[in-house]
């Protein structure tokens, strides 16, 4: 009989502490398809931040480095000058990279790091139990917007992909979703074109991927699931916004 | 034999720095180190290394970070505002065992403040600095020599302990040239490293990190890392003594004021006053027991800061009721650097007439 499916190699078979109906074990299985698909598993450095996803190194099998919170694109960069034959990633949230660590993503972006960003954004701080993020949309109500984001007083939710996407050290930035199959089949193929970029030594390269927080939106699985959809990508809209050609 | 250059020492300290093997460097413009940058900017292209102007002081410690992450030997360098921003990622450093060199060429504060030559962030620096209840190695040179000779000793002591090492200078020992034989790296035995990032290829997974969730794994953590400042303090105190077989009062500072204060030691000596110096070369560990015995054969000790008062505690500390301690400081500040007469008028006041 055929297999013809399983777990990506450079995933551990391990449960994960997520909260039911969560995207990060999506994402992380779809970088570590990147990963398996140009065999780099055993040269990677994962760069981790701040947040939920600070653990990836009890699911991702590979080395990882612990930065900072915001300052993983800077761990990244330290990381990757040192050693430039490894493939190094973060895998940031929107806290820690479009408010924290703002300085440190558009600098390492801007002076075309060969590294790749994976920035999951899911409009929320999820660690801390689900504070106003810099991506929290107009009239979104978190536990520090109780009264819903104000556009005159808390500003607008930051478009982060079409933001790096101005900057010439950047070869690659794209925003994907993975609330249907459809979304996961193309931020699949999505995430493998970023990993390629670095794979090649073509610079930075940048992934923005839309995600539910259904304990923090206070919503079951499939409404938070719904809200990307019906919510986000109006604002967030998925696309290929810079590619330079190879 | 090697030749006997004249430079600053800000770039001795740069030159220690390439001679110990540092080929990565990280770091953002501030007087009056930016000679450090500047050289390194010149040189490490050439020997295959890294040089990058980071976006600021964090950036430019979080690159140290994942540089040393990798087990190569790297190092940044700023002064006393840069230091504060640094200290987030200092104290991430102490947390995950990452080796790498800090240089502070100090400048005065709070604030803004100024650019003088200024000891006023002996706190900061010695008593860890950034949260989490650390400490760092600290070396304090008073010369261009030792601008040289310590940094090459910073990458060593960092590599030895797995801990980040700073260097404390101030504008008088960065900015001054001086006469600097540039020896070559003294063989020293360093522990294998294991622990750094590499891609595990195929080998068991490696994780550099300071967040430790476990039932009881924090405090075992700490408890290893206090261990280790306890052999630091055992294995590691540096200090230099001048006159202080026979004297009656110790004088004690370190660093740009240690100068000026052997300037009037010797004056003293030439009055027939029995009064020595001493001088700390690291701060932490502080050389406790070397003060201690010195002081205690003196009985007294005036302790000389360029500030209101912050190594005299450690003094205190580390003398007890053996002597009795007094302080002489000078805020820092444009105009505020003691002359060695002012210094002699001091140590005749603090000198006791009946031990003549």
């Amino acid at each position: 009989m055929q297999q013809v499916f399983q777990r990506p190699k450079s995933l551990k078979d391990v449960q994960t502490h997520f909260c039911p109906g969560c995207h990060h074990g999506t994402i992380h299985r779809l970088v570590a398809d990147a990963m398996d698909l140009y065999g780099v598993q055993d040269r990677t450095i994962g760069v981790a931040s701040v947040g939920c996803s600070v653990f990836l190194y009890g699911y991702f099998d590979i080395d990882v480095v612990e930065a900072p919170h915001g300052r993983a694109p800077a761990v990244a960069t330290g990381v990757k000058r040192a050693r430039p034959d490894s493939f190094v990633f973060t895998y940031q949230g929107d806290g820690d990279l479009a408010a924290i660590g703002t300085a440190e993503i558009i600098h390492a972006a801007n002076r075309g790091e060969d590294i790749t960003v994976v920035f999951v954004n899911n409009t929320t701080y999820g660690m801390t139990g689900g504070q106003m993020a810099p991506t929290t949309l107009v009239g979104q109500k978190t536990s520090t917007s109780p009264y819903g984001r104000d556009k005159s007083k808390d500003g607008s939710p930051i478009r982060m992909a079409e933001l790096l996407a101005q900057l010439g050290g950047v070869a690659y930035s794209a925003r994907v979703a993975v609330d249907s199959p459809k979304h996961v089949l193309e931020a699949k193929k999505v995430i493998r074109e970023a990993f390629g970029y670095q794979a090649q030594g073509k610079g930075f390269s940048f992934v923005e991927v839309l995600s539910a927080c259904p304990t923090n939106w206070g919503m079951n699985p499939l409404k938070a699931n719904a809200r990307v959809g019906e919510e986000m990508i109006p604002y967030f809209p998925l696309g290929v916004f810079k590619k330079e050609e190879a | 034999m090697s030749k006997r250059l004249f430079v600053k020492g800000n770039e001795a300290a740069a030159m220690g720095a390439v001679e110990a093997g540092c080929r990565y460097y990280f770091g953002y413009p501030i007087t009056p180190q930016s000679d450090i940058p500047e050289y390194l900017s010149r040189v490490l292209p050439g020997l295959n290394g890294e040089f990058i102007q980071a976006e600021s002081e964090i950036g430019a410690i979080n690159m140290l970070l994942g540089a040393s992450a990798t087990g190569a030997r790297a190092m940044t360098s700023s002064s006393s505002p840069g230091i504060s921003l640094k200290q987030e990622g200092i104290s991430y450093m102490a947390g995950a065992e990452l080796p790498g060199v800090i240089i502070n060429i100090s400048r005065s504060g709070p604030g803004l403040g100024g650019i003088d030559a200024s000891q006023s962030d002996y706190f900061q620096c010695v008593k860890g600095g950034g949260h989490g209840g650390y400490h760092i190695p600290v070396l304090a040179p008073n010369s261009v020599q030792e601008m040289y000779d310590l940094t090459m000793h910073a990458f060593d002591l960092a590599d030895r302990y797995r801990t980040p090492v700073m260097l404390l200078g101030d504008s008088v020992i960065g900015q001054m040239k001086e006469a600097l034989i540039p020896n070559p790296r003294p063989a020293t035995e360093l522990p294998a490293k294991g622990w750094e990032v590499r891609g595990k290829g195929g080998a068991e997974q490696r994780v550099v990190k300071s967040l430790f969730l476990g039932d009881g794994e924090l405090e075992a953590h700490n408890w290893h890392l206090h261990a280790k400042y306890q052999v630091m303090k055992e294995k590691e105190c540096i200090s230099e003594e001048y006159e202080t077989a026979d004297a009656c009062l110790i004088v004690a500072g370190f660093g740009s004021v240690s100068r000026i204060a052997h300037t009037a030691v010797t004056m003293a000596r030439a009055e027939g006053m029995k009064v020595g110096l001493f001088r700390p070369v690291t701060l932490f560990p502080f050389p406790e027991k070397a003060l201690a015995q010195a002081a205690g054969r003196a009985g007294k000790v005036l302790v000389v800061e360029l500030n209101t008062g912050q190594m005299v505690e450690d003094v205190r500390l580390s003398v007890g009721a053996a002597a009795q301690v007094s302080f002489y400081g000078r805020p820092p500040g444009a105009g505020s650097l003691p002359s060695p007469e002012e210094l002699l008028e001091v140590i005749r006041k603090n000198y006791d007439e009946s031990a003549r």
